[in-house]
């Protein structure tokens, strides 16, 4: 079974020339992002995702975590590699130095978190929750929380978990019914929450959870849900562990995939919490933390892609079976015979693609966060806040379809466990799921990203594409020459959809999100297609280097362009024209077959 | 204790080296390059010896192009506590290294030298040793196990016939081997660190050596590729060709 090898080229030019890495080192507090540094950090990432989690992916899938009595055996190797983990400081990485962080840029830690989750998607979850919860923590959390539980969060010695789903609240939280009484300087919350990942486990002293609840006086709805901090053992006045919490782990799932990764049903019966910032405001801190989240498994998207695809090449690269079309002579690897490259082509650009999108989304948040001017951290956020939903949704629904494909260029041996593609169809499935549905992001990129602002932002894509267009007129190479009509096309595409949008948001809001998918597929589509024409003038200029990499991305950007960005029209039409159609049958209409 | 260790750049092991197409040597342009797996393991020994309170500072040093910096500052995230670089873009061979590190070791006053036994791409296996006998001190090659006393060591080093034990007084120059150590994973927080430490650039017309090289490379080649194998019809046809064709027996 091949092994996982970091595209550190790919990363390192995403980073440089499309996510503009040199321009995020000169923000305040980003110095230290130097490219030799970011070149180091990069290196070593690489080492431990390829030497440490990779090995143990596969085996990990097989053995899946156990749950006995309470406590939750994690797969062989799993312990070992979370020291490892916590010896290498990389949970550290982007967080304040005051609590013990290494205050790099949001950049850096994205390409980071993708080598982790590439190299095994289980593990990388029990860092991404404990990530979350640190966010949540040092924005809303009272001094004296942060001083007892970020330091050993940010180490890693104590990891995190984020309790939200209730068996009766999915993603309608307004329905949470789990009780915090007051009593004293803290809480006594009981009830019970599913579907949380790492809720139990055996890889570090101590389980953070964050709970949201309602106190006895709260009003109904997402309005009465307050958020609060509950240890699975209570520290001592020293710090360490204390007494054993009444959090317990009833059971985990069996699930599609992710297996080694513990998926809890968590009860709180009267368990000890502390309140994190205000009461009722529980759910406006959870959406500070959503953007992340949402970020964060759209990069799960990109990374489970980038595993499929070096799995399936290396497959196409060994494989003999059938001869060559033109040459015919002799039994030939299958990466000979055009479908197969086609597959690992519409794999190689849509990942590729992906990457830029989410790397230049991420340099935006630093930029967001950073940058000086009021009015252009605002314009930032804005891009951010748009596409967000798209990073999302769209990595990882195509995530899903390149996994499929990795599975296809197997062939029949791709539906064979022992392969290990099959597993990265299984693990991406969760993708459009968890953090909210593709369609939950998809009203969100309509309703509130679009509509809301009547198209403000959207629109200012539209003419920054249009600006970007005269950039392209100026190359004479001939492959970016073929791609300028398709992305001007798609451009006109985003345009008229974004039209639509704005005057039928408040007329047919059911025709508009029946259309909300596609129109996040266009969106994601334009936007990637937008990168990679990026990536070929970027390319272009930097022929005379490695040029079998630079000569690569060109082709690959121009595959993009006529293979997936061409679609564009075509959802357009689906977008603006298809919402009648979706709404068409009535109820009783959908049994008269 | 002041221990110095030397550091080579080299073609990262995993890949797969190819030949130039004027069959002048290795192609690196576009090559992952990585510090040479055995200076690895003598950089980590040295690191262990400064953790055990043997040693008190770790100089890494290494000779060649600028890029070479990143060798160093990987030493450095390591755990070496300042790096020296003597910048050249002349082809390095093992008598101009040793000569290079021998005027550094000087100036230093080192107690112990240790680096690879080897570098993985020409595979030398002379530099330590030219080192030595250039300085005039004690080696001890081919270390497997390394136990530092006052004024000596006592190394075990691994031979063709097995396992050989010496003692060396010091000051010493050490070569390691493969089963010394298992050198550790560098941790972010140090790599952050290594931005930090000193770091000196020199040049070899600054400390007065000359390294000119006094071998000349004629032609390098890639290996004759492997041909099919063919079965043969019994012992006999499989004797006359190991004997007539093979010329092996």
């Amino acid at each position: 079974m091949s092994a996982y090898t970091a595209p550190l080229k790919d990363m390192k030019f995403v980073l440089n020339e499309l996510a503009g890495l040199a321009d995020v080192a000169k923000l305040p507090g980003y110095q230290e992002a130097t490219p030799d540094t970011v070149d180091a950090i990069l290196e070593e990432a690489s080492k431990f995702a390829t030497e440490i989690l990779d090995p143990i992916n596969y085996s990990g899938d097989q053995e899946g975590s156990v749950w006995k009595d309470g406590a939750v055996a994690t797969p062989r190797g799993f312990k070992h590699a979370y020291q490892q983990y916590v010896a290498g400081g990389w949970g550290s990485l982007p967080f304040e130095a005051q609590w013990g962080g290494q205050g790099l840029p949001k950049l850096v830690a994205t390409a980071v978190e993708e080598m982790l989750t590439s190299s095994n998607m289980s593990f990388s979850l029990c860092p991404l929750l404990t990530q979350g919860a640190i966010h949540a923590l040092e924005l809303c959390g009272a001094e004296a929380l942060k001083k007892t539980y970020l330091g050993k969060m940010i180490e890693g010695s104590w990891t995190g978990t984020m309790n939200l789903t209730e068996p009766q609240a999915g993603s309608d939280l307004a329905l949470v019914r789990t009780r915090a009484v007051r009593e004293g300087d803290h809480y006594r919350i009981s009830g019970q929450k599913i579907f949380i990942t790492y809720g139990e486990h055996d890889l570090a002293e101590n389980i953070v959870h964050l709970v949201l609840a309602r106190t006895p006086e709260a009003p109904e709805g997402v309005k009465g849900i307050s958020l609060f901090l509950v240890p699975k053992f209570l520290p001592k006045p020293d710090g360490t562990p204390g007494e054993r919490n009444a959090a317990r782990c009833a059971s985990i799932e069996h699930k599609l995939g992710i297996h080694a990764s513990p998926t809890a049903v968590m009860v709180f019966d009267n368990a000890v919490g502390y309140l994190v910032g205000e009461e009722n405001k529980g759910l406006s801190y959870m959406f500070v933390m959503m953007n992340a989240a949402r970020f964060s498994v759209g990069l799960e998207g990109v990374a489970i892609a980038e595993r499929a695809f070096q799995r399936a090449l290396a497959y196409a690269r060994e494989r003999l079976q059938g001869k060559d079309l033109v040459e015919g002579a002799s039994t030939v690897p299958i990466i000979r015979h055009p479908d197969v490259r086609r597959m690992l082509m519409l794999m190689k650009s849509q990942t590729e693609a992906m990457r830029a999108l989410a790397y230049v989304v991420a340099a935006a948040m630093d930029f967001a966060q950073k940058v000086e001017d009021k009015n252009q951290r605002q314009k930032h956020q804005a891009f951010v806040d748009l596409m967000i939903p798209v990073v999302k949704g769209w990595s990882s629904e195509t995530g899903i379809e390149i996994a499929s494909l990795g599975v296809q260029v197997h062939g029949g041996m791709g539906f064979i466990e022992e392969t290990g593609a099959a597993q990265h169809l299984r693990d991406a499935r969760i993708t459009t799921i968890y953090e909210g549905t593709t369609g939950i992001q998809a009203g969100d990129l309509v309703g509130r990203k679009i509509a809301r602002d009547s198209g403000a932002t959207a629109k200012a894509l539209v003419t920054e594409l249009k600006r970007f267009d005269a950039e392209l007129a100026r190359s004479k190479n001939p492959d970016i020459q073929a791609m300028r009509p398709v992305l001007a096309a798609g451009t006109a595409a985003v345009a008229d959809c974004v039209d639509y949008i704005v005057a039928n948001a408040g007329k047919d809001v059911r025709g508009v999100f029946a259309g909300a998918v596609p129109f996040l597929k266009l969106m994601g589509i334009v936007a990637g297609g937008w990168q990679m024409a990026r990536a070929a003038l970027a390319a272009e200029k930097l022929l005379s280097g490695d040029s079998n990499f630079y000569q690569a991305k060109i082709k690959t950007a121009r595959f993009f362009a006529e293979h997936v960005l061409v679609q564009a029209p075509g959802l357009r039409d689906t977008v603006v024209k298809g919402g009648a159609g979706v709404m068409a049958l009535s109820d009783e209409q959908f049994l008269a077959s | 204790m002041k221990v110095l260790v030397a550091v080579k750049r080299v073609v990262d092991f995993n890949v797969k080296v190819r030949v130039k197409a004027d069959g002048s040597g290795v192609e690196t342009a576009n090559v992952k390059m990585s510090m040479n797996p055995f200076d690895e393991i003598a950089l980590e020994e040295a690191v262990r010896l400064k953790e055990a309170g043997a040693a008190s500072e770790i100089v890494a040093v290494s000779c060649g192009v600028a890029a070479c910096q990143e060798t160093l500052r990987t030493a450095l995230a390591i755990g070496a506590d300042r790096a020296i670089l003597v910048q050249t873009d002349a082809e390095l061979q093992p008598l101009a290294v040793a000569k290079l590190l021998k005027s550094i070791a000087l100036k230093e006053a080192p107690r112990l030298v240790i680096m690879g036994k080897q570098a993985i791409d020409d595979d030398s296996n002379q530099t330590g040793q030219m080192l030595a006998a250039l300085l005039g001190w004690s080696q001890a090659t081919f270390a497997s196990k390394v136990k530092m006393d006052k004024d000596s060591a006592e190394v075990t080093r691994e031979v063709d016939g097995g396992l050989d034990t010496i003692s060396v007084r010091l000051p010493a120059v050490v070569t390691t081997d493969l089963r010394l150590n298992e050198p550790r994973y560098v941790t972010l927080p140090n790599i952050m660190k290594a931005k930090k430490k000193p770091f000196e650039t020199l040049t070899p017309e600054a400390l007065g050596v000359d390294v000119k090289p006094r071998l000349a490379t004629l032609k390098v080649v890639e290996p004759a590729k492997r041909k099919a194998g063919i079965k043969v019809a019994d012992a006999r046809a499989l004797v006359d060709k190991l004997r007539n064709e093979a010329k092996v027996i």
